[in-house]
C-alpha cells in the first residue's frame, strides 16, 4: 500500500528486521503537547491558596522541598493533578479508538453505551445506596461494563458491523438516559442536584487512589492501544477490504472495543462520565497531525492537556465560585473546536 | 426478439411501481388512521378516570361549574394538541435533519437546538427572574435559533460547505459550549435548577395554550416549506455533482433545509422539552418502510412520530396512576425496544 495523496508525509527508520514509518508532524505534535502538558502541570502545581514558585515547585518534585512545599504539593495538588492528566489522556485514548472503530466522528465511549450507563449506575449507587465516592465510583463502573457488554451482545448476529454496533449503541443510549431522567426526576431536589454534579465531572477531592485507577488503566491499555494502531487503520477501510488483507475483524473489533472500555471506565471511575474529553480530543488531535489512523497517543496527550487546563481553570480562573472540571472541559474544548472548524479549510 | 428484450423489463416494472405506490398510500393512510385513535386516546384516558359520556358531554355542552369539564377543555385537549404539534415536527425535522447530516446518528438537537432552548429557558429563570410561559418560550425559542444560526455560521466560514461532518462537529461543540455554560448556572442555583429539571425530562404535563399558539406560525410555516423541499432533496440525495447537473442548488436546498428543521424542532423543543428519540428513530424506521424518496419519507415520518409521542405519553399517563411517567421516558422505554427489535431482524439496515 502506498500513500499517494500526501508526498513523504514521514520517514521510515529502520533497524534490522524491524522498521517504523515516523509521520513528522505527528511527532512534532505529539512533542508540543506533551511539552504543554509539563507546563500546564507546573502551573497546577505552583498556584494557590499557597502560592510556589516555578523553581521552588520543581526542587520539591526532585526531592529538595521544604515541609510546607512538600505538604501542598504532595498532598494536596499532585493527587489532584495526576487523576486529571490520566483520566484526561484515558478519555482522550477511548475515544480515538472508537471514532476509528466506527469511522464516525461522533464515536466514543458512549456510543457502547459505556458513558450512560456509567451515569445510570452512579446515579442508582448515590440514590439507593449511598453518597460516598468510593460507592458512586463502583455504580459507574458496573453500570458501564454491563452496558457495553448488554450493546455488543444485542448487536451480534453472526457477528457484527461497525453500523449495527453504532445504531444499538444508541438505542441502549436513549433508554439509559431516560432511566437516568427517571431517577433524577424521583430524587429529592437537592439530592439530584448534587448528584448532578457527579455527572457533569468533577475533581474535588481527589487522593492518590483515584488517580491510581485512572493511571492504571492508561499504564496497561494505553501500549496495548498503540499496538492495536494497525489493525485500526485496516479496519478503517471497511470490513470487506479488512477481511481481504487478512485482517480477523470480529477479533479486532472486539479487542478495540474492550480496551477503549477499558480506558473510559477507568477515567470514569476517577473523575465521572466526562464524555466531552473523549469527543473532543481525538478530533482536536487529528485536525493538528493531519495523521490517518485513530492516532491514539496525540489524542491522549491532548485529552490529559484539556482536562488540566480546565481543571486549572474551574479552581482558580473563576473567583470564589468553584465549577466542576466537566463544565470548564466543555466549554473550553468546544470553543476550540469552533475555532479550529471556522479557520480550518477542508474537512474530515 | 430484441425489442421484446428490451421492452419487457421496462413494463414489467411499471406496474410494480404502481403497486408500491399503493402500498405506501395505503400504509399512509392506516398510520392516520392510527394517529386518530392516539388522538382520541389522548383526550379520553388519563390519570384521572373520566366516563366516557362524560368526555363526549365536555366537547359538547361544557359546564364550567363540573371538574371533569374542566380537566378535559383545559388539560386533556391542549396536552393532546401539544403532543400532536411536537410530535409532528420532530418527526420532519428529524427526516430533513438526516437529510443534511447524512448521518443515522443526526437527531435534530443535535446542531444546538436543544441546548440553546435550554440556555435560554436558564437565562429566563435565573438572569430576567421570570417563569412566565409565554416569556420563557420566546427566550427559549430565540435562544435555540440562535445557537443553530452559530452551528451554520461556523460551517459555512469554512471553504468546504455545508460538509456533512462539519456540520456533525460544530452542532457537537456549540452544543458542549452551551451545556457547559448551563450547568455552571444550574449547579449554583436550586430554584433555576427546579425549573430546568421539570424541562429537560421532556413533559406535556404542564401544557399552555398560550405557548403553542405562540409557536404555530413557525409550525405552519416549516411544515408548508418542507413540502416543497421534497423534491429536492431527493435530487440531492443521488449526490452533489449530480444534484447540480440536474439544475438544483445545493446551498440553497441545503439552507432552506436548515432553517425549516430550526423552526420545527426549536418549536418543539420549547414547547415539550428536549425529547431526542423521536426526531431521532422515527425517521430512521419510517425510511426502513418507505426507502429513500423524501416525498413518502416526511408524510411517514411526520405521522409515525405524532402517533408515537402521542401513545407513549397516554401510556405515561396511565401505567403509575395515579401519579405520572413523563412522555421523555416512557418513549424511550416503548421506542428502544422497538428499534433494537428492527435492527437485529433487518439484515440489511438502509445507509444515508
Amino acid at each position: 500500500m502506498t500513500v499517494t495523496h500526501s508526498p513523504a508525509p514521514g520517514a521510515v527508520w529502520r533497524r534490522g528486521r524491524w522498521s517504523l514509518l515516523v509521520h513528522r508532524r505527528s511527532v512534532a505534535v505529539g512533542l508540543t503537547l506533551f511539552g504543554l502538558v509539563v507546563a500546564v502541570g507546573l502551573i497546577s502545581l505552583a498556584v494557590g491558596d499557597y502560592p510556589i514558585s516555578v523553581p521552588d515547585t520543581v526542587r520539591t518534585l526532585l526531592g529538595n522541598g521544604s515541609v510546607d512545599t512538600d505538604y501542598v504539593i504532595f498532598e494536596e495538588r499532585l493527587p489532584r493533578l495526576l487523576t486529571a492528566l490520566a483520566a484526561g489522556a484515558a478519555f482522550g485514548a477511548s475515544g480515538a479508538l472508537f471514532q476509528s472503530l466506527t469511522r464516525n466522528p461522533l464515536g466514543s465511549p458512549d456510543i457502547i453505551g459505556f458513558t450512560a450507563g456509567a451515569s445510570t449506575g452512579a446515579l442508582a449507587a448515590f440514590l439507593l445506596v449511598g453518597t460516598t465516592l468510593q460507592f458512586v465510583a463502583t455504580g459507574a463502573i458496573i453500570g458501564g461494563l454491563a452496558s457495553a457488554v448488554v450493546v455488543y451482545g444485542l448487536a451480534y448476529r453472526r457477528g457484527t458491523t461497525s453500523y449495527r454496533l453504532v445504531l444499538i449503541g444508541v438505542a441502549v443510549q436513549l433508554l439509559l438516559l431516560s432511566t437516568n431522567t427517571f431517577l433524577l426526576m424521583r430524587a429529592d431536589v437537592l439530592d439530584a442536584q448534587s448528584a448532578s454534579w457527579w455527572l457533569v465531572g468533577s475533581l474535588n477531592g481527589r487522593d492518590y487512589g483515584y488517580a491510581a485507577i485512572a493511571g492504571a488503566a492508561v499504564v496497561l491499555l494505553l501500549p496495548i492501544a498503540l499496538l492495536l494502531h494497525r489493525r485500526c487503520l485496516m479496519l478503517e477501510l471497511g470490513d470487506t477490504s479488512a477481511r481481504t488483507l487478512g485482517v480477523p475483524v470480529e477479533r479486532s473489533r472486539l479487542a478495540v472495543a474492550t480496551v477503549g472500555v477499558g480506558l473510559a471506565a477507568g477515567a470514569t471511575a476517577s473523575v465521572g462520565p466526562i464524555a466531552f474529553v473523549a469527543l473532543a480530543a481525538p478530533q482536536l488531535a487529528r485536525r493538528l497531525t493531519t495523521a490517518t489512523g485513530p492516532g491514539v497517543l496525540p489524542a491522549a496527550l491532548m485529552g490529559a492537556l484539556l482536562l488540566s487546563v480546565s481543571d486549572l481553570i474551574a479552581q482558580h480562573g473563576l473567583g470564589e465560585d468553584q465549577a466542576p472540571v466537566g463544565v470548564v472541559s466543555s466549554c473550553l474544548g468546544g470553543a476550540y473546536l469552533i475555532w479550529m472548524l471556522s479557520r480550518t479549510r477542508q474537512g474530515g | 426478439m430484441t425489442a421484446d428484450l428490451l421492452t419487457a423489463p421496462a413494463s414489467r416494472a411499471r406496474p410494480a411501481r404502481r403497486s408500491r405506490r399503493f402500498r405506501l398510500a395505503t400504509g399512509l393512510v392506516l398510520a392516520c388512521a392510527g394517529l386518530l385513535c392516539a388522538v382520541v386516546l389522548s383526550v379520553f384516558l388519563g390519570a384521572r378516570p373520566i366516563d366516557l359520556g362524560v368526555v363526549l358531554d365536555a366537547l359538547r355542552h361544557y359546564d364550567p361549574a363540573v371538574d371533569d369539564h374542566i380537566v378535559v377543555r383545559d388539560l386533556r385537549i391542549p396536552r393532546t394538541l401539544t403532543g400532536l404539534a411536537a410530535g409532528a415536527a420532530l418527526g420532519l425535522a428529524g427526516a430533513l435533519t438526516q437529510a443534511l447530516a447524512r448521518n443515522p446518528l443526526a437527531d435534530p438537537g443535535l446542531l444546538g437546538i436543544n441546548q440553546g432552548a435550554a440556555l435560554g429557558l436558564v437565562v429566563a429563570v435565573a438572569v430576567a427572574g421570570t417563569t412566565h410561559p409565554l416569556s420563557v418560550v420566546w427566550f427559549a425559542f430565540v435562544s435555540a435559533s440562535a445557537a443553530a444560526l452559530l452551528v451554520f455560521g461556523i460551517v459555512v466560514r469554512g471553504r468546504g460547505g455545508a460538509d456533512p461532518v462539519r456540520l456533525i462537529l460544530a452542532g457537537m461543540a456549540v452544543t458542549y459550549v452551551l451545556s457547559g455554560i448551563v450547568y455552571a448556572i444550574v449547579l449554583q442555583d436550586y430554584q433555576t435548577y427546579q425549573s430546568y429539571r421539570s424541562w429537560v425530562i421532556g413533559s406535556l404535563a404542564s401544557p399552555d395554550p398560550d405557548q403553542l399558539a405562540a409557536m404555530t406560525p413557525f409550525l405552519a410555516l416549516g411544515t408548508a416549506l418542507a413540502v416543497l423541499l421534497a423534491r429536492p432533496l431527493n435530487v440531492l440525495a443521488l449526490g452533489d455533482e449530480t444534484g447540480h447537473a440536474l439544475g438544483v442548488r445545493r446551498a440553497r436546498v441545503r439552507g432552506l433545509a436548515g432553517v425549516v428543521m430550526v423552526m420545527l424542532c426549536g418549536a418543539a423543543t420549547v414547547l415539550a422539552g428536549p425529547i431526542v428519540f423521536v426526531g431521532l428513530v422515527v425517521p430512521y424506521l419510517a425510511r426502513m418502510i418507505t426507502g429513500p424518496d423524501y416525498r413518502w419519507l416526511l408524510p411517514y415520518s411526520t405521522v409515525l412520530a405524532a402517533t408515537l409521542l402521542l401513545v407513549a405519553d397516554v401510556v405515561g399517563r396511565v401505567i403509575v396512576r395515579p401519579s405520572e411517567v413523563a412522555v421523555g421516558v416512557t418513549m424511550a422505554f416503548v421506542g428502544a425496544p422497538v428499534l433494537i427489535a428492527m435492527i437485529r431482524r433487518r439484515g440489511r439496515l438502509p445507509r444515508l
